[in-house]
């Protein structure tokens, strides 16, 4: 096994226990827009889907090469600007009108 | 390594950091928003790295600048179309979008760089990277399709019922047998066996779709949150073969945060997740309909009584469940705690983990209906306050509140509930006496307690408004 394997999989572990040890602290309230947020998160395929582009040579490496950019872009660019839309219609009061808010204290 | 790799790498692990931070702030809804820009800003800066270096090397042809370009703004329009025009009732169908085409890209880099290495310049992958294309291509086609699958069952192009067939298992069987030879030929025999990949790539894409068309409608908040976890995976393995940190450790944080919603959705509908991958839930249904309406009476109510009892009880807590997700009656659910709250009456929601069609959807619906998020209550807080309850409306939610759950004998033994029947009064709203997905009966329903409010959703709720007003009116 090289040196190189042995760094990435090492990464790769540790990335794996950062994962579940911050999202394991995501409220349930906030699960919608979590999931649509790492979603956004592996739209950064796109880095891979741009250096796959930058060495094809030939119309079968274009083609696939473009795919997999249009793919990552809609997945990076949709992904966060939905999760965003979502997120900012969490409020802790309702918008416009005050109502007599028993429940002031925060979700959690 | 020259100055500019270096700058390179350094970015990269700048914007895994913006994604671990961004996850972060995900844990609470206050800062949640700041979070998804923080993460939005490394992934900003991780592609405009990437295009820089791109440049810097030189090795880019013009074909392929135009390709990045072209590819960018196609899919950058419909990324933009989709997330601006989407209903949130229609997000889980989105999110199984973005990762089919995660999926499917994180597949593309790996077969990209096979033909780059293999068909063009005739040389081979070495076995550390043949390895990783394997599994990443495996991974992001079964993906690619089962998400197409899932969005399709979502949004009711494909049937949402389980579509089995007799030999269903046979055929996994045989695809699992193929992906496995093709996958070892890969791996052991040939690093250049271009017809292998093809085979490989072909059984996984045949299995993604005999994976998820034969898991039921009522699951899907369980096999979204999996192939969001496969979609991560996939993004790692791609990574692995063309040598990238950032694509490792994004991806590994998304496996990690879809494993862990796979996890908690499985275990809120008291099913594990190889149960429902086999889908072995057909038979439960089919004994569970044949004792319908098994003799015990149940007291119907109409509005204008639920409405007298919701606008003279001081606590109200409201159970909404898929079916209010299905008729999409939010709006109308907000309109009539506004109405109790200005008449002082204590108004909370409670949501179980699978309210909805993925996790976590029904507060997004509610925060959609401007209700404010303090009185979305999770299960384990909202439980210990129904004894307080003066009436507890359930909305289109059955097997969540069933108190059969606390039984050892119960096909939903264990499963969590919402203990809805230690309220002071209960309404059911349903549209009629069938069963949740479990197939039994709802002893709730029997319940001396409760008046059974028989009406859609949408509509049921907005009789009970316009009751509520001529209440107060009078």
């Amino acid at each position: 096994m090289s040196a190189a394997l042995l760094s990435d999989l090492s990464i790769f572990v540790l990335s794996l226990l950062v994962g579940f040890e911050v999202i394991s602290k995501v409220p349930a309230t906030l699960h919608t827009p979590l999931m649509s947020g790492a979603n956004s998160i592996h739209g950064v395929v796109l880095v891979g889907a741009i250096l796959a582009a930058s060495t094809a040579h030939n119309p079968l490496g274009y083609i696939l090469a473009f795919i997999a950019v249009a793919f990552a872009t809609a997945n990076v660019v949709g992904g966060y600007v939905v999760t965003d839309r979502m997120l900012q219609m969490f409020r802790r009061r309702p918008a416009p009108a005050p109502s007599n808010d028993s429940e002031a204290g925060p979700a959690k | 390594m020259s100055d500019f790799d270096t700058v390179v790498r350094l970015a990269y692990l700048v914007s895994a950091v913006c994604f671990v931070l961004g996850l972060h702030l995900m844990n609470s809804p206050a800062r949640a928003r700041h979070g998804n820009t923080v993460s939005a800003a490394g992934m900003t800066l991780a592609i405009v790295v990437t295009i820089a270096y791109v440049a810097h090397q030189g090795a880019i042809t013009t074909t392929g600048w135009l390709i990045v370009v072209a590819g960018i703004l196609v899919g950058g329009v419909a990324g933009l179309a989709g997330a601006r025009k989407v209903h949130m009732t229609d997000m889980p169908q989105l999110v199984s979008l973005f990762n089919a085409a995660g999926g499917g890209a994180a597949a593309l880099v790996a077969i990209t760089e096979f033909v780059r290495v293999v068909t063009i310049h005739g040389a081979e992958l070495s076995t550390r990277a043949t390895v990783a294309t394997v599994l990443d291509v495996i991974i992001g086609a079964v993906t690619f399709s089962g998400s197409l699958i899932a969005a399709g069952k979502l949004q009711g192009i494909i049937t949402s019922a389980p579509v089995t067939f007799p030999a269903v298992r046979l055929m996994n069987a045989v695809l699992v047998l193929g992906a496995l030879g093709s996958g070892s030929y890969l791996i052991w025999g040939d690093h250049r066996a271009t017809l292998a990949l093809v085979a490989f790539l072909v059984l996984g894409l045949i299995f993604g779709v005999t994976m998820v068309m034969p898991i039921g409608g009522a699951d899907m908040p369980v096999v979204i949150s999996l192939l969001n976890a496969f979609t991560g995976t996939a993004v790692a393995m791609a990574g692995f073969v063309i040598d990238n940190s950032v694509l490792i450790i994004a991806g590994a944080l998304v496996g990690a945060s879809g494993s862990i919603l796979t996890k908690l959705m499985a275990t809120a509908m008291n099913r594990s997740i190889r149960n429902i991958i086999v889908g072995g839930f057909g038979a439960a249904d089919s004994t569970g309909v044949a004792v319908v309406g098994a003799g015990e009476t149940v007291r119907a109510v109409e509005a204008d009584d639920v409405a007298l009892q919701l606008a003279y009880a001081q606590k109200v807590i409201f159970v909404p469940g898929y079916g209010l997700a299905v008729a999409q009656a939010q709006h109308e659910l907000a309109a009539l705690a506004d109405l109790l709250e200005q008449r002082g009456v204590d108004v909370s929601y409670a949501i179980h983990p699978v309210a909805g069609r993925m996790p976590g959807h029904m507060n997004v619906l509610l925060a959609e209906a401007n209700v404010p998020y303090p009185l979305l209550k999770e299960m384990d807080e909202i439980n210990p306050e129904f004894a307080r309850a003066d009436v507890a409306l359930v909305i289109g939610a059955n097997d969540v509140v069933n108190p059969a759950a606390r039984r050892t004998d119960s096909v939903i033994a264990g499963m969590p509930i919402l203990d809805v029947d230690q309220a002071k009064s209960i309404v059911v709203m349903k549209r009629s006496m069938g069963h949740g997905y479990a197939g039994i009966d709802n002893e709730l329903f029997t319940n001396p307690k409760t008046g059974m409010y028989f009406a859609d959703a949408k509509a049921g709720l907005a009789a009970l408004v316009s009751a509520v007003r001529s209440l107060v009116a009078s």
